[in-house]
C-alpha cells in the first residue's frame, strides 16, 4: 500500500469530502493560499477557490461562531483552529453555542462543524502553542472528540467528522504531520467510538491516545524483550469513547495503563482509568495507572519541555513495576 | 420576499402582533410572580415596535438570531403561544420539549435559530447563517437581535468586520432599551453606537423603536438592499423595557426612576401610538380594536390553561438530543 503523510491524509480527506458535498467549505486563518502555517491544506484553495477555502481576519471567537451560524443553517464547514491552545479564545461559541443547540433545541437545530485544530508539545513552542487541551472539549457534553494516531486515522476520522451531524473537534499532533503511514487509495471511513488494537498482548494494556500510541509502541517493544506482552490499544475518539474494547482487554490482562498528553490532573486518562476502576475491578491485579503531561504550563527550554510528556522509557518502568506486584500498594 | 407593509391588513396585523406579545409577557410575568413558572425569565414589554416592526419585513426563509429577552422576537416570527407557554414551564410539548425555556425559546419552522443566553452570544450565529446563505447562493437575510448591552462584547467586533468585508446578508439590530442589565449603557459604553458600525464602513441608521411602521418601513429597505448583495447593515432601535432586567428586578429605583418608566409609558408606548393612529386612520374603530383585544387575551388565557395541564417531558428524554443521529 501507498505510504503517506499525516499532513497529506488530511488534505486528501478534506478534499475528497468538498468533491462529494458542496456544502463543506473551510473557514479559518490562512487557509487558503498559504495552506496553514503546516501546509496542511496546500492546494485545496487551487481546486475549490476563495469561496469554499476562505482566509479569515485573526479572529477565533468570530470564525467560530461563524461556523456555528452556518452549520446551523444547512452547512458543513470545517473550521481550521491554528493551534489547539486558542481553544481557550473560542469556548463560548464552541461550548455555549455548537455544544448545546441540538439539546437545547429539543432535538430541532444540529451543528454539522467540525474543528480541527491540534495538540503536542516537544516542538519547542513554550506554553501557549503546546497544550494538548482534549480533556476540556471532552468534558462538555453534545462535542465529539477524534485524535488520530497516523496518516491511516486522520484520513479516516476526518471524513466521518465531516459526515458526522454534531459538531466533532479533531486534534492532530504537531509533530506527525510530516509521519507516512500507509493509506489506502479507494474511499474509507473510521466510524467514531471505534477503539483500534494496535498490537495484541496478554500481560498488560497500554491505553494511548495521538503520538502517545507511538510512546506505548515503542515501549510494547522494549517489554517484549523483558518478556513482558504488552497489548496497545488506541480508543481513536475519547468522546464517544469505545469502553468495551478497553474493558475486554483489561479484562484479558489484567493491569493497565492509560497514557495521554494532556495534563495528568482531571484529565482524559483519570476519566479512563477511573472507568476501568468501576467497570472491571475484580479483575485488575494492579491499580490503573495514568500518564499524563506533568502539571505545569509547557516550558519553552529543551531540556525541561522533554521531562513534562510521557516518554517511552517512563511507561516501560512502570509497566514492568506493575508487572511485578511492586505498584499494588505504592501509597 | 415580505410584500411592504401599506395596506389595512397588514397594520392590523401589526398591531395584532404587537398586542399578541404584550399579552404572552404580561401572562408569562403573572405566571413567574405566582411561582407557577420555574427558572427566571426577562420581559419583552415595552420593546413590541421593534420585533414587530423587523419581523414582518421578513419571510419565513429569513432567519433570525435572538436574545435571552426572546419571547417577543418568538411572537414576532410567528411562534403559537400554546407551546411557547408549554416551554416557559417545561412542558414536553414546548417547542423545546422543554429543554430550553424561557432563555432558550425558538420556534425553528419559522427561522428562528432560538434565544441565546449569553448576551452577544449569537452575533457569530447570525453572521454565519449570512455567511452559508451567501456561499450556498440563497438570497435569505438574516437579522441578529441584540441589546445595547451586548454592545461591550468583542464578538460584535469580529464578526462585524468579517461581515463587512464578505457583504454578507445580515442586519445587526441593536435594541437600545438604555440599560445593561442593571447599570445605565451610557455609563459604561463610550461614544456612539451606531459609530461603532459606521468605523467597520457598515451603512447604520437609528430608529425611533417605538414606532412600529418606521422600523418596519427601515427593514422592509434594508431588507431588498441585503438581498441584492448590498449588505451588511446595523439598525440602532431606540425602545424601552418596562420591567426590569428579569422580572425579579423589582425594586430598582437604584438605576431607574419611576417618573422616567412612567414617562415611557404614558407618552411612548408603541401599542398605545399604533392603535390611536389605526383609529384616527380609519382602519379599525375603538370597539374592534377591544375586541381584538379580548380575543388574543382569551387565547392567551387557554394557552396557559392548556400549559399548566400540559405533562412534563418523561424521565428517559433526560439524555436524549445530546448528540444528533
Amino acid at each position: 500500500m501507498r505510504e503517506i503523510t499525516l499532513s497529506q491524509a488530511v488534505n486528501e480527506a478534506l478534499a475528497e469530502e468538498m468533491r462529494r458535498d458542496p456544502s463543506v467549505f473551510i473557514l479559518g486563518e490562512d487557509v487558503a493560499e498559504a495552506g496553514t502555517p503546516f501546509k496542511v491544506l496546500s492546494g485545496l484553495v487551487e481546486e475549490f477557490g476563495t469561496d469554499r477555502v476562505i482566509d479569515t481576519p485573526i479572529s477565533e471567537p468570530g470564525f467560530v461562531g461563524m461556523a456555528v451560524g452556518a452549520a446551523m443553517t444547512g452547512a458543513r464547514p470545517v473550521v481550521d483552529l491554528m493551534f489547539g491552545d486558542f481553544i481557550y479564545l473560542v469556548m463560548d461559541q464552541l461550548c455555549n453555542q455548537a455544544a448545546k443547540q441540538h439539546y437545547m433545541s429539543g432535538g430541532k437545530l444540529t451543528v454539522p462543524m467540525v474543528l480541527r485544530t491540534n495538540l503536542g508539545a516537544t516542538r519547542r513552542s513554550a506554553a501557549q502553542h503546546s497544550q494538548s487541551l482534549q480533556a476540556l472539549v471532552a468534558h462538555i457534553p453534545g462535542l465529539k472528540v477524534a485524535l488520530p494516531s497516523s496518516a491511516y486515522e486522520a484520513k479516516g476520522l476526518m471524513k466521518t467528522a465531516i459526515r458526522d451531524n454534531n459538531p466533532v473537534v479533531i486534534f492532530e499532533d504537531k509533530l506527525m504531520y510530516q509521519d507516512k503511514a500507509p493509506v489506502p487509495e479507494e474511499e474509507y471511513l473510521i466510524p467514531f467510538g471505534e477503539a483500534h488494537t494496535k498490537r495484541e498482548g496478554s500481560d498488560i494494556t497500554l491505553i494511548a491516545t495521538s503520538s502517545m500510541v507511538q510512546v506505548a509502541e515503542k515501549a510494547a517493544e522494549m517489554l517484549a524483550g523483558d518478556g513482558i506482552d504488552a497489548e496497545v490499544i488506541d480508543p481513536r475518539t475519547i468522546v464517544p469513547l469505545d469502553e468495551a474494547t478497553l474493558l475486554d482487554s483489561v479484562k484479558k490482562t489484567s493491569r493497565a495503563i492509560v497514557i495521554d498528553e494532556g495534563h495528568q490532573s482531571y484529565g482524559v486518562t483519570a476519566e479512563i482509568a477511573s472507568r476501568l476502576n468501576e467497570k472491571a475491578f475484580y479483575h485488575l491485579d494492579a491499580p490503573v495507572l495514568r500518564m499524563g503531561a506533568m502539571d505545569v504550563p509547557v516550558p519553552f527550554s529543551p531540556a525541561l519541555e522533554d521531562l513534562t510528556v510521557p516518554t517511552p522509557e517512563g511507561v516501560v518502568e512502570n509497566a514492568r513495576k506493575l508487572c511485578a506486584g511492586e505498584m499494588i500498594h505504592a501509597a | 420576499m415580505a410584500k411592504a407593509k401599506t395596506n389595512t391588513e397588514d397594520y392590523l396585523r401589526m398591531y395584532r402582533q404587537m398586542v399578541r406579545i404584550r399579552t404572552f409577557e404580561d401572562n408569562a410575568n403573572q405566571l413567574y410572580l405566582s411561582a407557577k413558572m420555574p427558572g427566571l425569565t426577562h420581559m419583552y414589554s415595552g420593546e413590541e415596535a421593534v420585533a414587530v416592526g423587523i419581523c414582518e419585513a421578513l419571510t419565513d426563509d429569513d432567519r433570525i438570531t435572538s436574545t435571552h429577552r426572546g419571547h417577543g422576537h418568538c411572537v414576532a416570527k410567528g411562534a403559537e403561544f400554546k407551546e411557547m407557554f408549554c416551554e416557559l414551564l417545561g412542558k414536553a410539548e414546548g417547542y423545546c420539549r422543554g429543554k430550553g425555556g424561557s432563555m432558550h425559546i425558538a420556534d425553528q419552522s419559522h427561522g428562528n435559530l432560538g434565544a441565546n443566553a449569553i448576551v452577544g452570544g449569537s452575533m457569530g450565529i447570525a453572521t454565519g447563517s449570512a455567511l452559508r446563505a451567501k456561499l450556498m447562493g440563497k438570497d435569505d437575510v438574516t437579522v441578529c437581535f441584540f441589546g445595547d448591552g451586548a454592545t461591550a462584547q468583542g464578538l460584535m467586533y469580529e464578526v462585524m468586520n468579517m461581515a463587512a468585508l464578505w457583504n454578507l446578508p445580515v442586519i445587526y439590530a441593536c435594541e437600545n432599551n438604555g440599560y445593561s442589565e442593571y447599570t445605565k449603557t451610557e455609563e459604561i459604553a463610550a461614544g456612539s453606537i451606531t459609530a461603532r458600525a459606521e468605523a467597520f464602513g457598515i451603512e447604520a441608521h437609528t430608529v425611533d423603536g417605538q414606532d412600529v411602521l418606521a422600523v418596519n418601513e427601515l427593514t422592509q429597505k434594508l431588507v431588498a438592499r441585503a438581498r441584492k448583495g448590498e449588505g451588511p447593515f446595523f439598525m440602532e432601535l431606540m425602545t424601552y423595557r418596562y420591567h426590569g432586567h428579569h422580572v425579579g428586578d423589582i425594586n430598582r429605583e437604584y438605576y431607574r426612576s419611576k417618573d422616567e418608566e412612567k414617562d415611557w409609558k404614558d407618552n411612548r408606548d408603541p401599542i398605545i401610538r399604533f392603535r390611536a393612529f389605526l383609529v384616527s386612520e380609519g382602519i379599525a374603530t375603538e370597539a374592534e380594536i377591544e375586541a381584538m383585544n379580548a380575543e388574543i387575551e382569551k387565547n392567551a388565557t387557554e394557552a396557559v390553561a392548556y400549559a399548566e395541564q400540559a405533562p412534563y417531558p418523561p424521565a428517559n428524554e433526560v439524555d436524549m438530543h445530546v448528540y444528533a443521529d
